[in-house]
């Protein structure tokens, strides 16, 4: 059979490249109405009320605000954000009230005749005003949660060390630009009962808003993804507020009411990754063997908690990056500010604090004089080594290998050895009158981890559920398969790589194994579609399922002989359909404590190394990525396509972050909510990309291995294109995005 | 205002107003969902169409310019049991993730291949460079268009 590990077709590509995929937008229900949103244009107030115009023609129109909504609260972590705000404007582009009608042009109209009166208070912008307290606006500190990690006395081994260094390394607002704007269709039917179909990474989240805010009991919800045209993270938690709103509406209005946002709504609206600053003082040996590091990260959550607390968390359990410390100390602080909420973004908070350490690490070796990549191999994480929580790390740790393999592929010493600029550490100007361009060359690498499945207790605290079912083909009388989960496929390919596992596991062809449509009505919940979990965690489990319903089919064969289509047959014909579900089961020994950050923070970890090279305009200070190689350890690749499409996509989602994208807030509004000027990369854009993958099995993987890849390529994009850029032309960027009025000004610093 | 034109190959007539987005209509009074629509300002090129042959954003075409002319959409490609090489290839190579930005590409290429049979790298490049895919990293789309070029040309008789 030998599914698992071939590149087969994806099911959903059919649909898919002749258009009749069917997305949220493309469904037409009669009698649906259009609704849309008010929104606050400053950053921080007191709603006073909202008052309808009176010379506005509103027959026809539904208009709904906070006084509207059954409980205001949008059910997360904490339950700290309004459906619609009542009393506080707490950011701009925070949801006031809602109108729907027949017509969008004149929703939108109407739209301009509701009157928000709000009396504004000073709003606080930034993490520096949020710390020094010039307003409180979240608790008593404005902080919305703070973590410590701490191994050994970093303070005292860093005092002792011939080497230290500091540094502080800082990344911006990254927005998801997601090709299809978040959007929902929602109706209420005749008993009461909530349906709603969204673009969404997470079903059950969507179910346990609405359940919450509506006072509804699990069966008269009903929350169904459409298929969903990407989400990295930017549809894990915001759907729910839209659905939310969509089913205000609708149960207003006695309609179906559909909502889709334009680019610009949002961008201004909807999530975005945290900011962030990192501040990072080590000690190592004059050889560059590290010895102790002290970690200070600070993360812009945004307006409301959303998930900033397990964004912080993730990103403080990675700030030590693929590396042996004996001692360290990080301390992290999530902050409130009266800017739009940051949420979850591919990655969750590793890219961040990745980008600052793999400067770090940049900065040990341009002091010491090393190859950077040389430092690096020196200081890897092996088999036996312990991380920052005391983590022992057992298994499948590949990252010496990814090194090995990236370095190999890009021909780094070669490279490495060529342009001049860096090994000077001068930046030169082209000489005076020049004509011609002058162009600058250079290589540069990252290396780093990601820890696959939830952090800490995560998992076993969801309890992960998938279902397996044999059922009779209504056409052919056959036994068919059925996947059934709450997982989704928005473009990463579940749906393939379920049906993979299911078919390798119950010795069928993948035909005869179809995955249902994520619907709450209609799955258990496999935990939501997020932190690289899926196919390591859930596909875990799915196996797990599937095996143990191929052994009642095999379990009555042998019992009654014939072949295994008799034996399925004579089941379907005993019980209908058979059902087969699973939970996720812990792997043994693993242990976590929530309290003191100590234990197996992770099941597991992929890792990954990426050589970029750049080419930098020494006139326009622009970089082009001309190559990316990049090796990452997946534990073993269920389809290798796939594989590799995440990596790259991930990569240059990176190298955007790096070098172009950069979203400008003025009073806590964003500025450039257009793809006209907030600019992702294009094909001309893109790198060439060498994309490599290796396999160190995770015993606990599904298919004979597989760990989480979804989020790793992220962390590792833009430390490498930094790298780059400094080896091509001397000059060291720290902030993210390196754009070229940055490095032109920084050039001017760093020639002598 | 009724509208003549050819829609994928075929004559169709549309009562709409001229001045509606040719995506609108291709969307609405059509029901060809297969446009898709990313940004509205002819950005990110999921609403590419071919008109005459050229690519064109419908986001940003008069439904009333179509008069006359040929419109192609991702829906004259193929179906699902007749794929172009094109989209064969999409499947085969990855060149599609989540699928929104891919009927724009898929369309764009269409017209690549149609004026240059056997296209380069840069040539690829640049044919598709006025379109966004947020999820591939453009590698896989490159790949899948130089699969279809040789698919193509293996298929020409003689």
């Amino acid at each position: 059979m030998a599914l698992v590990g071939r590149s087969v077709p994806r099911p959903d590509g059919p649909a898919k490249v002749t258009g009749r995929a069917r997305y949220v937008d493309d469904v037409a229900v009669p009698g649906t109405l259009v609704g849309a949103t008010l929104r606050s244009t400053v950053a921080r107030g007191r709603l006073r009320g909202i008052a309808k115009d009176p010379s506005f023609d509103w027959t026809g129109l539904t208009v709904v605000t906070a006084e509207n909504v059954p409980a205001n609260v949008v059910a997360l972590i904490e339950e700290d954000q309004p459906v619609l705000a009542a009393d506080d404007v707490r950011h701009a582009g925070e949801p006031l009230a809602l109108v729907a009608g027949e017509d969008g042009l004149r929703v939108q109209r109407a739209l301009q005749h509701l009157r928000a009166d709000i009396e504004p208070l000073p709003p606080v912008l930034t993490v520096a005003d949020a710390l020094s307290r010039s307003a409180q606006i979240y608790g008593s500190d404005n902080v919305f949660r703070t973590v410590h990690i701490a191994k050994g006395d970093a303070a005292a081994a860093i005092a002792a060390c011939p080497v230290q260094l500091s540094g502080t390394y800082t990344t911006p607002h990254q927005e998801h630009v997601y090709l299809e704007p978040q959007g929902v269709l929602a109706h209420w039917d005749e008993d009461g009962g909530a349906h709603v179909l969204s673009s969404c990474q997470c079903p059950y989240y969507i179910h346990k808003g609405i359940k919450r805010t509506f006072g509804l009991t699990d069966e008269r919800v009903d929350v169904t993804q459409a298929v969903t045209g990407g989400g990295f993270g930017g549809k894990e938690e915001y759907p729910t507020i839209l659905a939310l709103h969509a089913l205000l509406l609708a149960k207003a209005s006695g309609r179906p009411v559909k909502m889709i946002y334009d680019r610009k709504e949002d961008i201004e609206a909807t999530t975005k990754r945290h900011p962030s600053s990192v501040s990072i003082t080590s000690g190592c040996d004059r050889d560059g063997t590290l010895r102790a590091a002290s970690i200070r990260i600070v993360l812009d959550g945004g307006a409301y908690v959303t998930l900033s607390p397990v964004v912080l968390s993730r990103g403080a359990l990675h700030a030590a990056g693929a590396y042996r410390w004996e001692h360290v100390a990080i301390e992290a602080q999530a902050v409130a500010t009266n800017t739009p909420p940051n949420g979850a973004f591919r990655g969750f908070g590793a890219p961040q604090t990745i980008w600052a350490m793999e400067r770090h690490m940049d900065r040990i070796a341009r002091t010491l004089r090393l190859d950077p990549l040389l430092l690096r191999e020196k200081n890897l994480l092996r088999v036996g080594d312990t991380t920052p929580t005391g983590q022992f790390l057992k298994e499948s740790v590949g990252v010496a290998r990814c090194v090995e393999e990236a370095k190999k592929a890009s021909r780094w010493e070669e490279r490495r050895a060529s342009p001049a600029p860096a090994a000077s550490g001068m930046f030169r100007l082209p000489p005076p009158g020049a004509v011609t361009a002058r162009k600058a060359r250079g290589v540069g690498a990252s290396v780093y981890l990601h820890g696959a499945g939830f952090t800490g207790s995560g998992e076993l605290a969801h309890r992960a559920r998938i279902a397996v079912d044999l059922l009779a083909d209504p056409q052919t009388g056959r036994a068919r398969f059925r996947v059934r989960g709450g997982s989704t496929d928005i473009g990463q390919g579940t749906e393939t790589v379920f049906r993979q596992i299911a078919a390798e596991a119950l010795w069928v062809s993948m035909d005869r194994v179809e995955f249902a449509t994520p619907s709450t009505a209609a799955v258990p919940d496999s935990g939501p579609t997020v932190a690289s979990r899926t196919v390591m965690i859930v596909g875990g489990v799915l196996e797990a399922a599937a095996r143990s319903l191929f052994a009642q089919i095999e379990g009555e064969r042998q019992q009654k002989g014939g072949s295994f289509e008799d034996a399925a047959r004579r089941l379907l014909a005993a019980h209908g359909t058979v059902t087969v579900e699973r939970e996720y089961e812990p792997p043994p020994g693993l242990a976590w404590d929530d309290a003191t950050y100590r234990g197996d923070a992770y099941p597991v970890y992929g890792w990954g190394c990426a050589i970029a090279e750049v080419e930098v305009d020494l006139d326009t200070f622009e970089t082009s990525v001309l190559g990316l190689w990049s090796a990452h350890d997946v534990g073993r690749a269920i389809h290798p396509t796939n594989c590799k499409g995440q990596i790259e996509g991930g990569l240059l989602q990176a190298i955007g972050w790096a070098l172009q994208e950069n979203l400008v807030m003025r009073e806590g509004r964003v500025v450039n909510a257009r793809l006209t000027d907030y600019v992702i990369p294009t094909i001309l854009d893109a790198p060439r990309f060498t994309t490599l993958l290796v396999e160190d099995p995770f015993s606990r993987g599904p298919g004979g291995g597989a760990k989480g890849l979804g989020e790793i390529p992220m962390d590792g994009g833009a430390p490498a294109v930094a790298a780059a850029v400094e080896h091509a032309t001397g000059i060291v960027c720290d902030d993210l995005p390196l754009l070229p009025e940055t490095l032109f000004a920084l050039s001017k610093e760093t020639r002598r | 205002m009724n509208v003549r034109f050819v829609l994928n190959g075929r004559p169709a007539a549309v009562d709409a107003p001229p001045s509606s987005r040719l995506l609108d209509v291709l969307r609405g009074a059509l029901g060809l969902t297969g446009t898709k629509e990313g940004c509205g300002e002819g950005e990110c090129g999921s609403c590419t169409v071919l008109l005459d042959g050229a690519p064109v954003n419908a986001c940003l075409v008069l439904f009333g310019q179509v008069e006359g002319r040929a419109v192609t959409t991702v829906e004259g490609l193929g179906d699902p049991e007749h794929l172009s090489p094109l989209q064969e290839a999409f499947v085969k190579e990855g060149g599609a993730q989540c699928g929104i930005c891919t009927p724009g590409f898929l369309v764009s290429a269409e017209a690549l291949l149609a004026a240059i049979p056997q296209p380069g790298e840069t040539d690829i490049r640049e044919a598709l460079a006025g379109n966004l895919c947020r999820c591939t990293g453009y590698q896989r789309i490159v790949e899948a268009v130089r699969a279809a070029a040789k698919e193509r040309t293996s298929r020409e008789p003689g």
